[in-house]
């Protein structure tokens, strides 16, 4: 007889569940972060190379001879800014016309949900420049991006200089099989959002815009560049995308190859790799890489320009330049150089980047980790879960014989009521908490003496924390439930952790193995025996609030720039403020995520903690 | 034997004895079959390869009504080729093979398997225009090259199918039958480009091949101001031989096998004559290459009423 239709073998199985489900859940936990801490070891990690045919090596001839040019036309830039108080739309509409581009601009305006603490005012409006350069023999479907972002104050100057000359050299070549599209964003991420909507005749997030006058095919692949000074000692990549979404990692692998090609110093997460992978100081660091990594793609919110083309199926990147205490500067001639190179080679593509990587870690920018390395580390925590609904499964269905409990067949129907009645009230919370902060911002700020970020972000702790005094009193005004009925809500609150974490994982690895971390265990040791107080405190520690904290310090900590205690808190609110206007402005998932999904499963697991 | 517009002493042979060795080789006129069977930016140099044995053969003589011209991709007009209008063999740009006047017969969609067979077969349909057509004959001597990716026992033709070696000797067994060559010089630069000849069984078959089962063709200069390979090194070498090939030259096929040893070629070339019935050493380069007209002149009348035995 088969293993699970023999009775005989199959009580044993079960006997050997439910005696040692226990020691295996911690085990499977210790083991599921070991895995994860191990991804960061080299020898566990693979070399990146490039998977694309098309690309092939760095086989060209990068000739851009005019940094010095692009670095006064940064200047003029500069100047123009400051005279005009934002955008200065004439003189870059002169200027890429001069160059000979096909010039148009978009407006746009973008009434906020909440002033944030960046645009002091309801009403965001702005004016996108972009000039295509034709391909000079290819018909008009395909299409490279380069942007540049317009920021306030001094920053990027260099960015737009470094794209206006890079546009005057382009234009001179006759090589190019795709448009080339330069591109001038103001208001960052907003200005880049309007652009792209307009682009693909698409509206998701309510914003107004302009339709564009010109286009230039499908966009195979986009570099925005950030940079403000006229010499860098590194370049550092930023991959992390909306929602976590990364590029296929091709394009980063061409990065690294030009890199190494022209001898530029390149980074990603801002620190630069080491080569002695076996020393205690040298696998921490490729940790601390990695944890940035996952800390950033978790947060769910695009951590550059490029972050909200990899909607489009577009692979994006962003390129900084950092000036740091370095003795090798890098200057001008040389980035436009890289970037001759990297759109040489992105102009020799004849299909989308597909061949590699779409969902991968990287420890360094020569490593990285694929999907099929670091799932099994989230695996070993969902195994947890299922482990113990089937514990919970078992005792359901086999009745202890010293049961005092009322017969079976009493059991169904309060069961199910007391199993709807925690997730009716958990949900409804969690729709407050999703809606209530930004309706009710106005009254919270005639009442109260703060601002409307404040009031947002205030109002949300507190619909959070009220939630916590809600559900474990509702039961009495109903009814008496069964000794046993926690059991099921358990069960179910388990499974749909399980589910919950399973497809987030998937999506976002990120996001679900940290929120994995903190919520498995509340879920597997949760039960209204353990002692109240302490496991209060715990619960409370690993709700999603509290490791939103905690990471924001460990977040600090990683870049080398830790903080105090109140300025954390401040940073705090500020990511929660900005996690809200993300999913408002861009269509963020995490916030909704949260509020209406993981809040309500940790409320069902508090409700089983107080369950009489 | 026989040697265009030059002097020679009175030969003591008979001259019908003459006559015979004047057709030694057999053959009365050359075709070529030159195909790329690769498309896109990155593979340049299988088109360039064929462009530099089609410049070869033209040099020497074949016309091109005489030369089939299959290219799957056209590289010369590509929006990528910053030297718009040229195929280049060499870095630094020495040799545009693309030239002046080449005539490609088959471009584009149109090399595929299907009509690489039935350009051999002589299978086509009536609509089909001369220059397309291999209008060989039991004394014509030709020349086939192949080129672009390939494995062990199939060639890839336009990323998209395939050529067994087995359909491949098929078809030379209906040339021989349908009596549509004389005598067929088999050239072949892929990667394990010697499974492609393995079997072969019709007679006068000679094949060379850039590389052994298991082993890799590899390419040749890299040009950076273009971007990619330029050339196969089998090619490239074996154009550096045919360059010192002039229509007058006795070079025969013992040469032609030397060319690219291991050292130049990292792969190992093959050639295979089991088939072949001559001795491949006096079997000539331009037999094959070059269209060589051949020109003898005596001064006693030749009876042709009677068969002239060739003698071999």
């Amino acid at each position: 007889m088969g293993l699970l239709s023999d009775p005989n073998r199959r009580r044993a199985l079960i006997s050997l569940l439910t005696r040692l489900n226990a020691p295996i859940c911690v085990v499977c936990y210790m083991a599921g972060v070991a895995w994860f801490m191990g991804l960061a070891f080299e020898p566990f990690t693979l070399r990146t190379y490039m998977s694309e045919n098309a690309m092939g090596s760095t086989m060209v001839e990068e000739r851009f001879p005019a940094g010095e040019r692009a670095l006064g036309t940064g200047r003029e830039f500069s100047a123009h800014k400051k005279k005009a108080g934002g955008m200065p739309v004439d003189w870059l509409v002169k200027t890429m016309q001069s160059r000979g581009l096909e010039v148009f601009t978009q407006r746009f305006s973008r009434r906020l949900p909440f002033p944030d603490e960046d645009k002091e005012r309801y009403m965001v409006k702005g004016t996108n420049v972009y000039g295509i350069l034709r391909a000079p023999r290819a018909p008009r479907t395909e299409a490279l991006v380069l942007s540049a972002p317009c920021s306030p104050g001094d920053d990027n100057n260099q960015a737009v200089g470094v794209l206006l000359g890079l546009a005057q050299y382009f234009r001179n070549q006759v090589f190019w099989a795709k448009d080339i599209i330069f591109l001038v964003n103001e208001h960052d991420l907003i200005g880049m959002q309007a652009w792209l909507e307009g682009y693909h005749h698409t509206n998701t997030t309510g914003m107004d815009w302009s339709p564009l006058q010109g286009r230039g095919g499908s966009i195979q692949a986009a570099l925005s560049l950030e940079l403000s000074s006229d010499v860098v000692t590194s370049l550092d990549l930023v991959l992390e995308g909306l929602n976590g979404q990364l590029p296929n990692l091709d394009l980063a692998n061409l990065f690294y190859a030009f890199c190494q090609k022209i001898g530029v110093l390149c980074t990603t997460q801002g620190k630069l790799q080491r080569n002695d992978w076996d020393s205690v100081s040298g696998y921490s660091h490729a940790v601390q890489t990695m944890m940035l990594m996952v800390m950033k793609q978790a947060s769910g919110r695009p951590w550059g320009d490029h972050g909200l083309f990899l909607r489009y199926h577009i692979e994006a990147a962003t390129i900084k330049g950092i000036n740091s205490f370095r003795q090798y500067k890098t200057d001008a001639t040389t980035i436009g150089r890289l970037l001759e190179g990297m759109y040489r080679k992105l102009n020799n593509l004849l299909e989308r980047l597909h061949q590699s990587y779409f969902f991968y870690l990287m420890p360094s920018l020569s490593h990285f980790v694929s999907i099929g390395y670091y799932m099994p580390a989230f695996g070993l925590l969902a195994l947890i879960l299922l482990l113990r609904a089937l514990d919970l499964w078992i005792q359901l269905a086999t009745p202890p014989t010293f049961n005092l409990n009322p017969p079976p067949s009493q059991m169904s129907s309060p069961g199910v009521l007391s199993v709807l009645t925690p997730l009716v009230i958990s949900h409804l919370t969690g729709v407050a908490l999703y809606t209530l902060p930004i309706h009710f911002q106005e009254i919270a700020v005639e009442h109260f003496p703060v601002s409307e970020t404040e009031a947002v972000v205030l109002t949300a702790i507190a619909v959070y924390t009220a939630g916590l005094a809600l559900p474990h009193n509702t039961h009495r005004g109903l009814f008496v439930p069964p000794f046993n009925g926690w059991k099921v809500l358990k069960l179910v609150a388990v499974l749909y952790l399980a589910v919950l974490l399973g497809c987030t994982a998937l999506i976002n690895f990120s996001l679900g193995f940290i929120l994995a971390l903190t919520l498995v265990p509340v879920a597997a040791f949760v039960t209204p025996d353990v002692p109240k107080a302490l496991s209060a405190f715990i619960m409370v520690i690993l709700s999603p609030a509290c490791t939103l904290l905690f990471s924001v310090f460990l977040f600090q900590e990683l870049q080398e720039m830790p903080v105090s205690f109140l300025d954390g808190w401040m940073l705090y609110l500020s990511v929660i403020s900005q996690g809200i206007l993300d999913h408002a402005l861009y269509g963020s998932l995490v916030y909704p995520l949260v509020a209406l999904l993981v809040y309500p499963c940790w409320l069902l697991f508090w409700n089983i903690l107080f369950w009489k | 034997m026989s040697l265009t517009g030059s002097t020679r002493r009175f030969s003591p042979l008979v001259p019908q004895e003459n006559a015979g060795q004047f057709f030694s080789s057999g053959h009365t006129n050359n075709w070529a079959v030159l195909v790329c069977t690769s498309r896109f930016w990155f593979n340049y140099r299988h088109v360039a390869n064929t462009l530099s044995v089609y410049r070869s053969v033209k040099r020497l003589g074949i016309p091109d009504s005489h030369i089939v011209l299959m290219l799957a991709d056209d590289m010369a007009c590509n929006h990528r080729n910053p030297k718009p209008a040229t195929v280049f063999s060499h870095k630094n740009m020495e040799l545009n093979v693309y030239g002046d006047d080449v005539e490609v017969d088959y471009r584009g969609y149109e090399v595929t398997v299907e009509n690489f067979l039935r350009v051999l077969t002589g299978r086509l349909p009536p609509s089909t225009p001369r220059s397309k057509r291999l209008l060989s004959d039991d004394r014509s001597n030709i020349l086939i090259y192949l080129t672009g990716h390939g494995g062990n026992g199939f060639l890839k033709f336009q990323d998209s199918e395939e050529i067994s070696n087995v359909e491949l000797a098929d078809a030379f067994e209906q040339m021989w039958q349908k009596r549509r060559y004389n005598e067929l010089l088999f050239i072949i630069d892929t990667c394990q480009g010697a499974s492609m000849y393995e079997r072969f069984y019709s007679p006068n078959l000679m094949a060379l091949a850039s590389s052994q089962v298991g082993e890799d063709s590899l390419s040749h200069q890299p040009d950076l101001a273009i971007g990619v390979h330029l050339m196969d090194r089998y090619t490239f070498y074996l154009l550096e031989f045919l360059e010192d090939i002039h229509p007058s030259s006795k070079a025969n096929m013992n040469d032609l096998f030397k060319v690219c040893p291991k050292s130049q070629c990292v792969s190992t070339p093959g050639h295979r004559t089991d088939l072949f019935l001559r001795d491949p050493g006096s079997a000539l380069i331009t037999d094959f290459f070059g269209s060589v007209r051949k020109v003898e002149i005596t001064m006693e009348t030749i009876n042709l009423t009677e068969p002239i035995h060739s003698f071999r």
